[in-house]
């Protein structure tokens, strides 16, 4: 679905993705995980075409993606960020319709496709009409969510997108996600930095330090074979601290 | 909504066309920022209308060397002015030794002058009758006696080298505390005692009021200012009807007479008009409906004036520099350019972008709105640049990954969130521009800055604020209004700011 080929690209002298190969399979979740700074935002970013690579080609569903293309196939892709990015001027349902009522789809396909998708992502009704200062962290990243999905999109591409919400909140959406991307069978590429959320949610891991993937495979491969010291480090540093105390204990 | 905003504008422009819109035929008469020019403008106007022609008198246009330009540009037909104006100022550098000469000089800009009107207005110099009784001063070479006297004259006699400089040289005058005052002040000083001496116009109606005393010019120093007609040469042969009835004022005026009508203005209040109106009922018989404005209607249309320019400059305004401001926003370098260049339009005092105007464009409201347009531009321009480029990036991007072209990026998510901005940058243009549009006046564009000029050379309190008061209050009432439109356009979701 997804095919990175030798693709480089810096920040001014800060090199943020180094001559990196990635294939991602059709219908798989995919997280990207690592420490700050280590590219994988930048991955993201480069797939939805907000950055072009420096070097090397990015490929999807087989069609090089270049400039010329991206309107097109953005379409073909849903959009998620940290703090949800809805527009504060539209309400949820509009920040939703903004790009289907661009492409003339009808208000009646429109309405009927925002109520399924508030149904899947258990987004209340009667919230639809609110503004998104008017809305919790949680039910924000639910209008966001409801937005990336509204022209059934083959990819879902998430960046951090439950890093901004306290515990219990958090907990609730992952749930959700992990029914709704099951439910969907969709390709998703995910960003985190949290190991426990990234063995929650994929099927497929993938560890990158300094602009570079370390090790890719399931979790339990990365657990019980870890490729380096780094990622037997990094492993480390995530468990759980009441993990830590009970096996003391 | 945006068809009621779409509407109101209409009108502006409608109103605007109403005020504007210069009839062919009319004959334009112009005068010159002081009474008597205004006085003997509105006796030209009530002489030529009396013919049946459409006749515009655009009073007080401001000082010798504009009105005159505005003559031979053609943007007025016909003035009052004074023989020794003409040569000692206009054709300073060609010295005109005879009225004959000075015809030849006005024919080459297509001028012709009248025969003298019958009275002349005179540089003097006078001082109050008790004190020159003291000193027994008569003369003005009686002055070299007395060095301690303190002189103040009007700005413009202390500069002209027909003034001051040339006076001092000719008599031998002695006198060392000699300042330049605006000449309204030199004459309040001189009736609380702080001054000796000023110049005077010998047709000053403060000459009678004040009691003060004309020194001879006996050693003949000052050369005569007759006041004369000067007008275009084609229009009186287009309209020999017209300018034979206004050619009845030559001869006409002594001196006597055009110190009483000074007078009446000056120091009993009365509208030139009226008294123009007066004088021609009695000394020509022509019936003149004087058309004396009452305080209402003149409100309404120095209103009137006042919006359409402000309505029109402020609309172009907003035409050119929303755009001008996006691409600024778009292009960030080109932005630096457009930013920078109406910066500096900007820090040009609005006075002086007025003045520049009048080479370019001439007198009246078309260069007033061009020069409260160019002043509008920067708060326009710069708070949409503002606006655009303040929006948070995540925004921005989020719209861009939607797959949304650039077009319907700016319209949909852009210009909604920098709405709040490029409306303040309105407002603050708006609020600027009537202030600014007062000072139309001083070209001829009409507005609330007329009373206010005329107040200032009549010293008349009322007057001032009859211009001044209003356009405070249209200040107000715009301000008010943009808070109104601010709650309709701006969105709903950016008011809101608790969560539920």
């Amino acid at each position: 679905m997804l095919e990175l080929n030798q693709v480089s690209k810096n920040y001014s002298d800060v090199c943020a993705l180094e001559r990196c190969d990635l294939s991602i399979a059709s219908g798989q979740t995919t997280v990207l995980i690592g420490p700050s700074g280590c590219g994988k935002s930048t991955i993201l970013r480069l797939i939805i075409g907000l950055q072009i690579p420096d070097e090397g080609s990015i490929h999807f569903g087989g069609q090089l993606l270049e400039p010329a293309r991206l309107p097109d196939l953005r379409q073909r892709m849903g959009y998620v960020i940290q703090d949800g990015g809805l527009f504060p001027h539209l309400s949820a349902r509009d920040n939703a319709a903004l790009m289907a009522r661009h492409l003339g789809w009808s208000d009646e396909r429109i309405a009927t496709r925002i109520s399924e998708l508030a149904e899947l992502t258990h987004f209340p009704t009667d919230a639809l009409d609110r503004y998104p200062l008017q809305l919790s962290g949680g039910q924000q990243q639910r209008v966001s969510l409801i937005r990336a999905l509204m022209l059934d999109p083959e990819v879902l591409l998430l960046d951090e997108p439950l890093g901004a919400l306290d515990p219990m909140i958090r907990r609730d959406l992952q749930a959700d996600l992990r029914e709704i991307f099951t439910g969907l069978g969709k390709t998703v590429l995910m960003v985190t930095h949290d190991l426990g959320e990234a063995a929650f949610f994929g099927d497929n891991i993938v560890l990158l330090r300094d602009g570079q993937i370390v090790q890719q495979g399931a979790m339990k491969q990365l657990l019980r074979e870890p490729a380096d010291d780094f990622v037997r480090r990094f492993i480390q540093a995530q468990r759980s601290p009441l993990e830590t105390m009970e096996t003391i204990r | 909504m945006t068809r009621r905003i779409a509407i109101s504008f209409l009108c502006g422009l409608l109103l605007a066309g109403n005020c504007f819109a210069a009839d062919d035929r009319a004959i334009i008469v112009g005068s010159k920022n002081f009474t008597e020019g205004v006085v003997l403008g509105e006796l030209i106007r009530a002489i030529a209308a009396s013919t049946g022609a459409t006749v515009v008198h655009r009073q007080a246009l401001g000082g010798t060397r504009l009105v005159f330009n505005a003559l031979v540009s053609g943007e007025i037909d016909i003035y009052a002015e004074y023989t020794g104006t003409l040569t000692h100022e206009i054709f300073a550098q060609n010295k005109p030794a005879s009225n004959a000469e000075l015809r030849d000089l006005l024919a080459e800009s297509g001028l012709v002058m009248s025969q003298p009107l019958g009275f002349r207005d005179n540089f003097a110099l006078g001082m109050r009758e008790p004190i020159a009784e003291r000193l027994n001063i008569r003369r003005i070479s009686d002055l070299r006696a007395h060095p301690e006297l303190v002189f103040r004259f009007g700005t413009e006699f202390t500069e002209r080298g027909d003034g001051w400089p040339g006076l001092r040289l000719h008599y031998g005058l002695p006198q060392q505390d000699v300042l330049g005052v605006e000449h309204d002040l030199a004459y309040r000083g001189l009736a609380a005692g702080d001054v000796d001496l000023t110049d005077l116009y010998t047709t000053d109606a403060e000459i009678a009021y004040y009691s003060l005393r004309t020194l001879e010019d006996d050693l003949g120093y000052f050369p005569p200012y007759e006041a004369i007609l000067i007008y275009r040469a084609e229009l009186a042969q287009e309209r020999p009807e017209v300018f034979a009835a206004i050619l009845g004022m030559q001869g006409l005026i002594d001196e006597a007479q055009m110190i009483a009508m000074n007078s009446r203005v000056k120091l009993d209040g009365v509208q030139e008009a009226l008294v123009a109106a007066d004088f021609l009922n009695e000394n020509l018989g022509i019936e003149v409906v004087a058309k004396s404005s009452t305080r209402i209607e003149r409100f309404w249309r120095y209103t009137r004036q006042h919006i359409a320019l402000v309505a029109i400059s402020l609309f172009a305004a907003i035409l050119i520099a929303v755009p001008l401001g996006i691409a600024a926003a778009r292009w960030r370098r080109l932005g630096h350019v457009i930013l920078g260049i109406v910066g500096i339009a900007q820090t040009i005092p609005a006075l002086a972008l007025l003045v520049f105007m009048i080479p370019l464009f001439g007198i009246g409201a078309g260069p007033a709105v061009i020069a409260l347009f160019i002043y509008s531009l920067l708060p326009i321009v710069r708070n949409t640049y503002t606006g655009l480029t303040t929006i948070p990036t995540q925004l921005l991007e989020s719209a861009e990954a939607l797959g949304l072209p650039a077009g319907a990026r700016l319209r949909l998510v852009e210009a909604p969130l920098a709405a709040v901005s490029i409306l303040g940058g309105i407002k603050t243009a708006a609020v600027i521009n009537i202030g600014a549009a007062t000072l139309g006046a001083l070209i001829g564009a009409g507005g609330y800055g007329q009373p206010i000029l005329a107040g200032i050379r009549l010293d008349d309190v009322g007057l001032i604020l009859e211009g001044a008061v209003p356009a405070a209050g249209l200040a107000i009432v715009v301000q008010l209004l943009f808070e109104w439109t601010e709650r309709a356009i701006v969105p709903r979701g950016l008011r809101v700011s608790t969560r539920t």
